[in-house]
């Protein structure tokens, strides 16, 4: 869709406010709806609107497949790393109450970090899953070359 | 204010019904993948009526945008193209059995708790003990994510798993170059 300017304009508008909305959706899940799921098939969806419109290359320039293989697994680690963090600190595994000095900041921050984990892998692996569709083709050509 | 609640719920099923029909009735995948995702949008906008924002979040994301996507990709990667055809022998018994099925939901609809009944078992179990005592232990206003974050930390965290499991399966599947080389 290289040609396309209307949806060029109208890509080029919508995403920054879909990005957004996605952030705002995942740091405000403590007090509206929503939380790190909801935000990364958000932002995951924004990245495929930019990846359809520009095309796969242009989309890979910004987000190298490389990177979000890695970032998926970072999600993950995260949360089990905060798992870890409570036993370390005296608790029961997932136990967030022993993170900060008082029962409700550690639960604020354990809530924070595991949805951050959850939005890293989710965008991460929505992405993925749009990268290796749209370069099935020129990988299979690779390798009968 | 009833009367509206019925009326956008009544034009939005006749929508869905409309849609499912039509998905039924199309010979072409293309076609099909684009109902489905006009099927999403109004089960989200379903999901916005019950006042379940969140889950309207990820049913608008995931089942419009993201898979009506990857489902075109994957048309595009297999190139079929061709007509479905449908060929029953005898498009009778189909009806019947989908009839009988769907009197038998119903019946079974008939049994189940008022939506939205606070005294419903499922309503009674560890429900009241999240809403009333969620806000002192962990002291955050939305009860849906001090219950998923928190209290179910271990379910969240094998959901993020099974989302990452399946995210590894289709990158090995698609982007596989290691076993291709071999032979």
């Amino acid at each position: 869709m290289k040609h396309h300017l209307l949806l060029h304009i109208t890509a080029k508008i919508l995403i920054p406010f879909i990005l957004v909305f996605a952030l705002y959706v995942q740091f405000h899940g403590d007090y509206g709806p929503g939380g790190g799921f909801q935000a990364g098939v958000i932002f995951g969806a924004g990245f495929i609107l930019y990846g359809i419109i520009f095309g796969k290359n242009a989309a890979m320039r910004v987000v190298p497949p490389k990177l979000v293989y890695i970032t998926s697994a970072l999600g993950v680690l995260l949360y089990t790393g905060v798992g870890v963090a409570g036993i370390l600190m005296g608790g029961e595994f997932l136990n967030y109450s022993v993170l900060a000095k008082d029962s409700i900041a550690g639960q604020h921050l354990g809530i924070l970090l595991i949805e951050l984990g959850v939005g890293i892998t989710v965008t991460s692996v929505m992405i993925a899953l749009f990268l290796s569709f749209a370069n099935y083709r020129q990988s299979d050509s690779h390798t009968t070359d | 204010m009833i009367a509206i609640e019925l009326l956008v719920n009544f034009t939005l099923l006749g929508f869905l019904l409309a849609t499912a029909l039509t998905i039924s009735r199309t010979n072409k995948l293309f076609h099909a993948v684009m109902l489905f995702g006009i099927y999403s949008l109004l089960t989200a906008s379903l999901f916005v009526v019950l006042d379940a924002v969140d889950v309207a979040f990820t049913e608008a994301a995931v089942g419009t945008c993201i898979s009506t996507v990857l489902m075109l990709s994957a048309l595009s990667l297999t190139g079929s193209r061709s007509e479905v055809t449908f060929r029953r022998k005898n498009p009778a018994i189909a009806v019947v059995v989908s009839i009988a099925l769907g009197t038998a939901l119903v019946f079974g609809i008939m049994d189940m708790p008022e939506f939205a009944n606070p005294n419903s078992p499922a309503n009674l179990h560890v429900a009241p003990y999240y809403l009333n005592e969620s806000y002192g232990d962990i002291g955050i206003p939305n009860v849906v994510t001090s219950v998923l974050a928190s209290y179910r930390g271990y379910d969240t965290l094998g959901e993020v798993v099974v989302i990452f499991t399946a995210g590894i399966g289709v990158i090995a599947l698609l982007t596989g170059r290691a076993f291709k080389r071999k032979d």
